[in-house]
Order: C-alpha cells, then structure tokens, then sequence
C-alpha cells in the first residue's frame, strides 16, 4: 500500500509554528481583542465622548467611594468618561500607526523590490537616499515633517500630517529589509531556472521575488507598526498630531498632565495603559513570528 | 584600517551633504518669506529688502542653498523668529542640559541592561530570566512620556521624594562653568548644588533610559547565550575552571563586542526620548526646545537643530563602527 506523504506549503507551516507559540498567539489575541473594542467603540463605549459636564469633572472611578455610577475609569477635566474617550481614541491612535506603517510598506517593497532586484544605477541611489534619512533621529524627522506640512497646508487634517511623517520615516527601513530578502532570492537556484526557461522579469518578480521575500517584511512589519503606533502617540502628545477635542491616547496624555500635580491620576494612566498594551501585543506577535518564519533568530535580539 | 576610515569619512560627508539638503528643503516647503525668519517678524520692509540682497533671496534656489551652507559651515545658522538670538548660540547654551541627560541615561542603561543579560543568559530558563525577558518586553513598548509622567506621579507628587522638574531647585545657587550641572558643583566644590542636581536628574534619566536599558539587556543575553556555546568555553569547562571564573574572565569579554553596536544603534533613541522627556520634565535642553520651535514655526531654529542632531547622529554611528573594529580583532574592514 502506498502512503502519500501529507504536503504543506510553507505558509501553513508557518501557521503551524505561530499556534505552538504562546506567547505570540498570546499577542495576537490581545491585538485583535484591542482592536475589536476600538473599531466597535459606538457600540462598547458607555458614554459619547465628548459629552461633557463640568459638574462631574475630574471624578475617580470604581476604585473610590466617589465615583459617579456607569463612569467605571473616572472622568477627565471636563466631565467627560475616559473609558469612552480610550475606546474613541484608540481609533485615532492605531489608524494613524496603520496607515503610516501601510504607506511605508508599500513604499518600503518598491524601493527594495527595485534597488535589489536591478541593482546598479537605482540601487546605488535608492541606497543613498535611505542613507541619507537614516542619519535623522525617527521621532524628531517625524515630528519636523508633519510640523512644515501642516504648516504648508492647514486645510488637511494634521492626523493625515501624521500618516505621511511616520510612514516616510519608516520607509527606508522597511527598504533595506526588502532589499536583503531580494538579494537572497534573486541568487536562488529557481530564479536562475526562471531565468532560463524565458520567463518575464515582471513574472518572476510577481511571481517568485515579492512572495518569497514577504517572511522577513511581515515580521519586520509587526515590529515596526509598534513602534508606529508610540510614535503616533508621541506626535499627539507633543502637539503636532490630532488636536482637541480628539481623544487620541498621546493628546489625552498631554492633557491630563496638567492635572497630575492635583492628584488626578486616572485622566493620565489609562490612555497609558492602552498604548503599552497595544505595543506589547504587537511585539509580543512580531518575536513570535519571527520565530516560526526564521527558527535561526530564536532567542535572538531585537534591535 | 586607514583607507577604510577615509572611505567612511568620504562616506559622511556625503551623507551630510544630503542631511542639509533635505533639511533646506524642508524649510523652503515651509509657507512664508524666508527673509522674516532672518530678519525677525518685526522688521521693516526696508530691513527685508536689504536681508534678500544680503542673503541672495533673489537667486536662484541652488545658489541659495549654497550660500546657505557656506553660512552654516562658518557656524552661523541664522537667528530664532521668535527670541532672535543666534541659533548656534542656543545650541550651544542648551546642549549641556541635553548632554548630562543623555550621559546618566545611558549609564543607568548600560549597567543595569548589561547586568541584567548576563545574569538572565547564565540561568537561562530560570525565573531570573522570564523576569528580565518580560521586564524588557515591557522596556521596549513603554511609552517614555507616559512612564515619565507616572515617575512624577508616584515619587513627587505622592511620596514627595524628589522634584517635579527643572534642573535645580529654586535658591539653589551654582556658578555655570560646563553647564553640566553635576560637574559644575563637583569643580566648585558645592555639595547642596551636587546633590540637588543629582535628586533633579534621577526621573527623567530613568524614564530616558527605559529602552535603550531594555535592547542592551535583550541583546548582551542572546550575544552571552551564544559566546557561552562556543568551543572556547567549553575547553575552559573542561580544563577544570570554575563557572564563575568561565562566565566572568572569558564569556562576557566576548560577549560584550556586539553590545557596543547596540549602544551606538541607540542615539536616535536618546535623542527623540531628549524631546519627549525634556518636555515633560520642564528641563532646558534641546529637545525641549525643538518641540517648541516646531510648533512655533521657528524656521531657522527646525534648521539648525535638526542638521545638528543628524550630525551628531552620523558621528556616533561612525564612532560606534571605527570602535567595533578596535575591539573586535576578528573584523578587519577593508
């Protein structure tokens, strides 16, 4: 009797590996939990969150004998119920983390796609320019770029000022890892074979580069939109990003400082609490993948 | 070795040259007259005629930004909009506020983060080492400007153990000489202003620190992890030399070399901590006064500062390569 060996293509490999991990299956759950409550906020929130009254202003939350009953995290100056304003905000701060990460992929695999794959002239002056962008701190070009532009052009909102300066800063990032992962691939033994069987170049890109060098980029991808996402935050907190009444978790932040020095501590640790939760998950997510998509990095650092 | 050094200085000043460009651009992009961030806002439309023929506004954009960069070259990076004073000047005023930050930080990141790795890599597995694992996954996805405002929270506001911030307290008196505050009282032997200065660094270097103290960690276990594999060690083992002895005279000598890259990797890091925890701790420094200047549109201050920190950034990562090289004999660059 003749037993067929089960075959699995690499990215149900992949999968496999992810659900042993469990801290990454750890991560990912809380992302998505993080994300279900922040994309449903009209239907979690308890309370509209620009329902202000100052009557009920700066009052704690269950843990004191003062709470206002249904206000479960307190309110903020202005009345109004943190725990709406966090599910609110987490829509302001992770879009724009998204959206900046998904600008700087996509220019991210160009760059590297082309800079790779053809090599000398384009190569040489994408490299260049990445080099160039690298010598600036991320947070402090971010923050210039999205300052000059909404300087440039009030009309558009600075939240979309935010996308476009996180996502340029992270583009040549995301470039060099694309550009290493091409290079290993183009010199495999099955391109050459392409190759020689007459395929088009576009083919072999679409078809064989782009999907094979995708591992390192995810992984690369889960790690940065992290760090994305603190800066989103830093943006808003720092004032070039979203502005009141916005309820973006960095705006929040830089708001309830001010009552700090009065002992209102709830307006300030909550939105904390959810940008470290939102970052952790994605790290703890980003290790794991890496991991199961590259078992030789196990244990290894991230830089 | 030589030629490499001059290919990487060929390298940066290259790459320097980009810098300022980009950094020309960007305020070119900016709305406005140039010449009113030159001259200040309040001056008279003769005074701006007389700085566009001064400063070539006239020109063409590429000769401008030549003379720009010949004016920047010769340290004059123009003047504030909004205190007027000369942008190199304040550059140099504030960078010691900047400079004594970022040295305790990366200090209290070095040790504990290197301290902590080695203990974490030589029990691997152990309780000690998920602590230290989960300590800087929590490290590296915190929030430096909320931890800072937590730090104040709980020990100045609550316990009342050390200042809010500011560099020194009021009454506090100290003749500037470097403008390191800790430095300055040690050189003038004022002890008050010593420890003042030391209790007003101890929060914001620590939430400084937070990351950079979390990758050093993270990278000396997996480097240790790694040394402690290798067959030099196990010859140690087997020559009868005692654990101890084998982790601390031969593994962490070896295992330290890829930490130097990670503490070099990590000025960006400091550098937009600087803004986020100056502007929190009210401190004095660069990156407090970056963030305000952005949302001031103080052009020639965005400028200046941003071409001075990617300058500084440019040389720590060179510093950072030449050094590996010193201390790695293995690496030889061609």
């Amino acid at each position: 009797m003749e037993k067929t060996v089960k075959r699995r293509t690499r990215t149900q490999d992949v999968i496999r590996q992810l659900r042993k991990n469990k801290t990454a299956m750890f991560g990912m759950g809380m992302m998505l939990v993080i994300f279900i409550l922040c994309a449903g906020a009209p239907l979690f929130a308890p309370h509209d969150p620009n329902d202000s009254d100052l009557y009920r202003g700066n009052r704690p939350g269950f843990w004191s004998s003062d709470h206002i009953p249904g206000f479960w995290l307190g309110t903020d100056y202005l009345g109004r119920d943190i725990l709406s304003r966090i599910l609110y905000g987490g829509r302001v701060t992770l879009s724009v983390g998204f959206v900046a990460l998904g600008f700087a992929l996509v220019m991210g695999v160009i760059l590297g796609l082309v800079s790779g794959y053809f090599g000398g002239l384009a190569d040489n002056l994408i490299m260049r320019f990445v080099d160039i962008l690298f010598a600036f701190p991320a947070l402090l070009l971010a923050l210039v770029i999205a300052g000059t532009l909404a300087q440039r052009y009030p009309d558009v909102s600075r939240i979309t000022w935010s996308m476009v300066a996180i996502g340029i800063v992270y583009t040549p990032q995301m470039a060099r890892v694309m550009r290493g992962a091409v290079l290993v691939i183009k010199e495999t033994e099955y391109i050459e074979a392409e190759h020689a069987i007459g395929s088009s170049t576009w083919r072999i890109i679409f078809k064989h580069v782009l999907p094979n060098s995708l591992a390192p980029i995810i992984v690369y991808s889960t790690l940065m939109l992290a760090t994305a996402i603190l800066d989103a935050a830093a943006l808003g907190f720092l004032g070039v990003g979203a502005q009141a009444p916005s309820p973006e978790w960095g705006l929040s932040l830089s708001i309830a400082r001010k009552y700090l020095i009065s002992g209102v501590w709830w307006a300030a640790t909550f939105p904390g609490i959810a940008i470290l939760l939102s970052v952790l998950s994605l790290n703890l997510l980003g290790d794991g993948l890496r991991d199961a998509l590259d078992p030789r990095l196990k244990g290894g650092a991230k830089l | 070795m030589k030629e490499y050094i001059l290919k990487r200085l060929a390298m940066l000043i290259f790459v320097l040259l980009g810098v300022s460009i980009i950094t020309f651009a960007l305020v070119r992009a900016a709305p406005g007259d140039p010449a009113i961030y030159l001259a200040g806002q309040h001056a008279t439309p003769e005074k701006l005629e007389e700085i566009r023929e001064k400063y070539h506004l006239n020109d063409p954009i590429y000769e401008q930004y030549l003379i720009w960069l010949k004016m920047a070259l010769h340290g004059d990076l123009g003047k504030s909009i909004q205190t007027n004073e000369y942008v190199t000047r304040e550059i140099l005023h504030r960078l010691p506020t900047t400079l004594e930050l970022s040295l305790f930080a990366i200090i209290i990141a070095t040790i504990i983060g290197i301290i902590a790795g080695i203990i974490s890599a030589v029990r691997q597995y152990s309780m000690t080492d998920y602590g230290v694992m989960v300590g800087a996954l929590f490290g590296v996805s915190m929030p430096v400007f909320w931890l800072g405002l937590m730090l104040i929270f709980i020990f100045s506001v609550k316990l009342g153990w050390l200042p809010v911030g500011g560099r020194l307290s009021t009454g506090i008196e100290l003749h500037r000489i470097t403008g390191l505050y800790v430095l300055d009282s040690i050189l003038t032997l004022n002890w008050t202003a010593f420890v003042d200065s030391i209790r007003h660094l101890i929060l914001p270097s620590v939430a400084l620190a937070t990351i950079p103290m979390a990758t050093i960690a993270r990278m000396t276990r997996s480097s240790m992890l790694e040394v402690l594999r290798q067959d030099f060690i196990r010859t140690e083992r087997a020559k009868g030399l005692s654990e101890r002895a084998v982790v601390y005279k031969h593994a962490i000598k070896n295992a330290l070399i890829p930490i130097v890259t990670v503490i070099g990797m990590n000025t960006g890091i400091l550098i937009g901590g600087a803004v986020l925890t100056e502007t929190i701790f009210s401190l004095p420094g660069l990156g407090k006064y970056i963030a305000n200047a952005i949302l001031a549109y103080d052009y020639p201050v965005i400028q200046g500062f941003t071409l001075f920190f990617a300058t500084v950034m440019v040389l720590a990562n060179l510093a950072t390569d030449i050094l590996y090289v010193y201390i790695d004999p293995r690496i030889r660059y061609r």
